[in-house]
């Protein structure tokens, strides 16, 4: 048992390690027989070479862009709507909920076609627009994963706020906020990850090499410079970099956000 | 007497109806962007696209009414045939391997507790990274002359196949890359599971002489089985949707081998503006997937256990 797990770890890390070493190798040099791991010749220029060959620095900044925007949008419009649905009374409640939930098995192919008609018609094409402004407008996801955790947060700090006459966007603001931290952080990281991970999106809607992100960015590099490989892996090595570090630092939010939303399903 | 009655009937039909009202004002604000979100990025895409499946349509003039022609080109379509094959081929291989790898993983992690959150640290690497990313190291990996894998092979005297470049294997190279990057996630999903069981359970079945493999067999696996059913569902229904592998590792080739249904509706609309064709194979898509997650929703009776 031992055995397997660390074997699986092996074959897990190992390939990251590869493009890291890959990343810092003249070109040559992977394509040597038999195959080097670790560098024999160290090249540091070819994440100077990224700058200068395309604009990797912009690619980084719109990743950044749009999805710290996307994740702004979802923390709104997803705990505003949690919230009515873990603590308001309405008529057509439970339907909505269900509605909203129904909304995940559709594929994103067949949604993909009308939004982009739709956002042609809107002049959004070649914007980062598609690809943030949704992002405002909820989530089945977000609303799940929240609408679960506020339901743990006991009725009576509500109903002793209510007596003092607070309004339900008080009580919204100033308990139920505060107390879900853990599952704001969480499905933070989850959307971060998913619209800086993207690339439907973006290969759809962006065709300016300065209005590109770090997905569609690689994968145009990669058709690019087919010839100058350990380039386009140090472009994979920044791309991998801030998300690895995000998930370090939030590892514990992340997985609580999958126990949150996956053990009450 | 008569003057209650009124009153009561009169409330009977109408302070349910302002309650209504005042509840809805109170809950207008926290609902309205999710419920506009619904109808213009869900609700009226589904509708047009069905809508669309019935046109025949370049983006350029109007969309022009054919009825179900695109369905009837779907059918008679070699294409259409060879890319279902490809779907199919990808689900077969991928499901078995993502919903079984990561539950043995799991298990296995659940056993020691010394460095759990290092390792599942480490198996989530490829969960969190970008499926581009992860195309670029594994078609260098997959690369037939230089790339690592063979020359291992190499080294033991197999000679390697071409994968990615080989119709035969490209998708077998793929299944393996999606199933390395999802073990990890479908791995946290069961350790949960797992640690629901109470450990006298297995102290039990040792107790009684049960091996590891009967233990799998008899106890792991029937109180899990809630938890697979779910991972089960998710892979299949991912399956049915691959594109971003696809795109990046091999855009459909070679020979079409693999050109899933993901893949192509996304070179009918995108790259060839064939809005109508492609909206239809959507819907295609769309109902193989509820088909086969209706059929589990019908099998799971047999095998999982709900206490």
């Amino acid at each position: 048992m031992n055995a397997a797990v660390i074997a699986g770890c092996v074959i897990m890390a190992v390939p990251f390690a590869w493009m890291l070493f890959g990343s810092l190798k003249p070109t040559s040099e992977l394509y040597s027989v038999p195959p080097t791991f670790i560098p024999t010749v160290w090249r540091p220029e070819n994440y100077a070479a990224l700058l200068e060959r395309v604009p990797f620095a912009q690619y980084v900044f719109n990743s950044f862009e749009i999805a710290i925007l996307v994740v702004v949008g979802q923390l709104i419009s997803c705990s505003l709507a949690a919230f009515a649905f873990a603590r308001l009374r309405f008529k057509g409640r439970d339907v909505l909920f269900v509605l909203l939930l129904a909304a995940i098995m559709v594929p994103a192919q067949v949604l993909v076609i009308p939004q982009f008609v739709l956002f042609r018609q809107l002049g959004w094409l070649n914007t980062h627009l598609p690809l943030i402004v949704p992002g405002f407008f909820g989530g089945a996801f977000g609303i799940f994963l929240l609408r679960q955790y506020f339901m743990t947060i006991p009725q009576e700090l509500d109903d002793a706020a209510r007596l003092d006459g607070a309004s339900a966007l008080r009580i919204y603001w100033h308990i139920c906020l505060p107390l879900s931290k853990p599952a704001l952080a969480a499905l933070a990281v989850f959307i971060f990850m998913g619209n800086w991970n993207d690339l439907l999106g973006p290969v759809i809607y962006l065709t300016d090499y300065a209005k590109m992100t770090l997905t569609v960015g690689l994968a145009y590099l990669q058709g690019q410079y087919v010839t100058d490989w350990s380039v386009v892996l140090a472009g994979g090595v920044v791309s991998v970099v801030p998300i690895l570090l995000i998930f370090i630092i939030a590892q514990r939010h992340f997985v609580e956000g999958m126990v949150i939303s996956g053990l009450r399903r | 007497m008569s003057r209650i009655a009124t009153r009561s009937l009169e409330t009977a039909g109408h302070r349910p109806a302002s309650r209504h009202i005042r509840e809805w004002a109170t809950a207008a604000p926290f609902v309205a962007l999710p419920i506009i979100g619904l109808v213009v990025f869900v609700g009226y895409p589904v509708v047009a696209s069905l809508g669309f499946s019935l046109t025949r349509w370049n983006l350029l003039g109007p969309p022009e009414f054919v009825g179900l022609d695109n369905y009837a080109k779907l059918a008679g379509s070699p294409m259409f045939l060879q890319v279902l094959g490809n779907t199919v081929t990808y689900l077969v291989l991928y499901v078995p391997l993502a919903v079984a790898l990561p539950l043995l993983l799991a298990v296995a992690l659940n056993q020691h507790l010394r460095f759990r959150s290092l390792y599942r640290a480490v198996f989530f690497l490829p969960v969190v990274t970008s499926t581009v990313a992860i195309a670029l190291i594994w078609s260098f990996i997959y690369n037939p002359d230089y790339g690592p894998l063979n020359q291992a092979l190499a080294a033991i005297g197999v000679d390697g196949p071409r994968w990615l470049a080989d119709p035969a294997w490209a998708m077998p190279a793929i299944v393996i890359m999606s199933v390395w990057k999802v073990a990890g996630y479908n791995m946290v999903i069961y350790l949960a599971g797992l640690q629901a069981i109470p450990s006298e359970y297995y102290e039990v079945a040792s107790l009684d002489g049960a091996s590891a493999l009967q233990r799998l067999r008899y106890l792991t696996v029937p109180l899990v089985s809630p938890t697979m059913f779910f991972v089960l569902i998710i892979s299949i229904i991912s399956s049915f949707q691959v594109f971003e592998s696809t795109y990046m590792l091999t855009q459909g080739g070679p020979l079409n081998s693999t050109t899933t249904l993901g893949l192509w509706v996304y070179q009918q609309a995108f790259r060839y503006s064939n809005m109508g064709y492609a909206s239809a194979i959507a819907w295609v898509l769309f109902l193989l997937t509820l088909a086969f997650t209706l059929m589990q929703l019908r099998l799971q009776r047999r095998w999982v256990n709900y206490e």
